[in-house]
C-alpha cells in the first residue's frame, strides 16, 4: 500500500485529468498526435507535454509510422492503482461474507427463540 | 453458506477527493446487523475476514466512548485501529472516529466514518463513509494512490483491466 512520494508514477500521471482523456482515447485504439489535437480540442504543445508524462511513466508507447508518430495506451503502469484499490475493496468484501454468515446465524437463534421480533 | 444470504459484492465509490464510500446489501434486518457491528463477540467473527485473530476487540459504545481493534494476521502482523464514537442511533447509524496505529501521524483524529442501517423489505443496506477531515490525513491517503480522480482511472480501468488479466 505505501509507496514512495516520486511523481513520475503512474498514479500521479493519472491524476490529471486531460492525461486521463488522453488514455480514454488511446484505450479505443493506436492514434496519430493530430486526433488526439482534435479529439481533446487542446493545442498540440499541451497535448505532446501529457504525452511526454504519459510515456515516461510507461502509461503510453509510440512508434514511428512513416512521417507521423503513433500512440498506444499500455495499461500495465495501472495495475498497481488497480490492485490497491481492489485490495481494499476485497478485503471489505471478505469482511461482509464473514458478516452474511454471521447474520443468518443470528436470524436462525432469533426465529429459534420464538421469532420474537415479529 | 447458505446462497440465500449472499447479497454480492461491497461497492467501492470516491464521491469526493477526501471520501470513500463502500455500499453493501444484507439479507437481514438491521437490529441484527447492527448488532453484529456493535457486540464485541460477534465483531470477531466478521472484521478480520478470516485474514487473522482479534487480540483485542474494545467496545465502549456511548457518545465519547473509546473503541480499539486490534488483529493479527496468519502472517503475524500486528494491525491496529482505535476511535471514539461521536454519534450513535440503535440500529440506524454509527459515527465514529478512526486511526490506523500503523501510520504515525501528528493528527490523532484520523478519518470520521459514518455507517447508515437502511431496511428494506426486511433486508438491510450498510453505507460506509469514510472522510479524511484534516489536510494532513487526506494527503496521508493521497500518498497511497487516492488522488483527485481516482474515480474516473477506475472507470477507465474497467475498459482496460480486461488487457492485463
Amino acid at each position: 500500500m505505501a509507496r514512495a512520494a516520486t511523481t513520475a508514477d503512474a498514479f500521479n500521471a493519472v491524476a490529471e485529468p486531460r492525461r486521463r482523456q488522453i488514455l480514454d482515447v488511446l484505450a479505443g485504439g493506436e492514434r496519430p498526435v493530430n486526433d488526439l489535437v482534435r479529439l481533446l480540442g487542446l493545442a498540440q504543445p499541451q497535448v505532446s507535454k501529457h504525452l511526454r508524462v504519459l510515456r515516461e511513466v510507461g502509461l503510453v508507447e509510440a512508434r514511428d509510422e512513416g512521417r507521423q508518430r503513433m500512440y498506444r495506451l499500455n495499461g500495465q503502469p495501472l495495475k498497481p492503482i488497480h490492485d490497491w484499490v481492489k485490495n481494499y475493496e476485497q478485503l471489505w468484501t471478505e469482511r461482509f461474507e464473514a458478516l452474511d454468515e454471521l447474520l443468518q446465524e443470528l436470524k436462525d437463534k432469533e426465529a429459534g427463540d420464538g421469532g420474537s421480533d415479529e | 453458506m447458505a446462497a440465500a444470504t449472499s447479497s454480492g459484492t461491497a461497492v467501492l465509490t470516491l464521491p469526493t477527493d477526501t471520501q470513500i464510500l463502500i455500499a453493501r446489501e444484507f439479507a437481514a434486518r438491521k437490529h441484527l446487523v447492527y448488532k453484529a457491528y456493535t457486540t464485541p463477540e460477534l465483531i470477531k467473527r466478521w472484521w478480520t475476514a478470516k485474514r487473522g485473530a482479534m487480540t483485542v476487540c474494545d467496545v465502549d459504545l456511548r457518545v465519547g466512548g473509546k473503541w480499539r481493534w486490534v488483529m493479527v494476521t496468519e502472517e503475524g502482523f500486528e494491525v491496529a485501529f482505535h476511535g471514539e464514537y461521536r454519534e450513535l442511533v440503535p440500529n440506524e447509524r454509527i459515527v465514529h472516529t478512526e486511526v490506523f496505529e500503523g501510520v504515525p501521524s501528528d493528527d490523532d483524529e484520523g478519518v470520521l466514518n459514518t455507517v447508515t442501517f437502511t431496511e428494506a423489505d426486511g433486508r438491510t443496506t450498510v453505507t460506509m463513509l469514510t472522510e479524511a477531515h484534516s489536510r494532513e490525513v487526506r494527503d496521508t491517503i493521497i500518498e497511497s494512490g487516492m488522488e483527485e480522480g481516482l474515480q474516473d482511472a477506475l472507470d477507465l480501468l474497467e475498459e482496460v483491466a480486461v488487457s492485463l488479466s
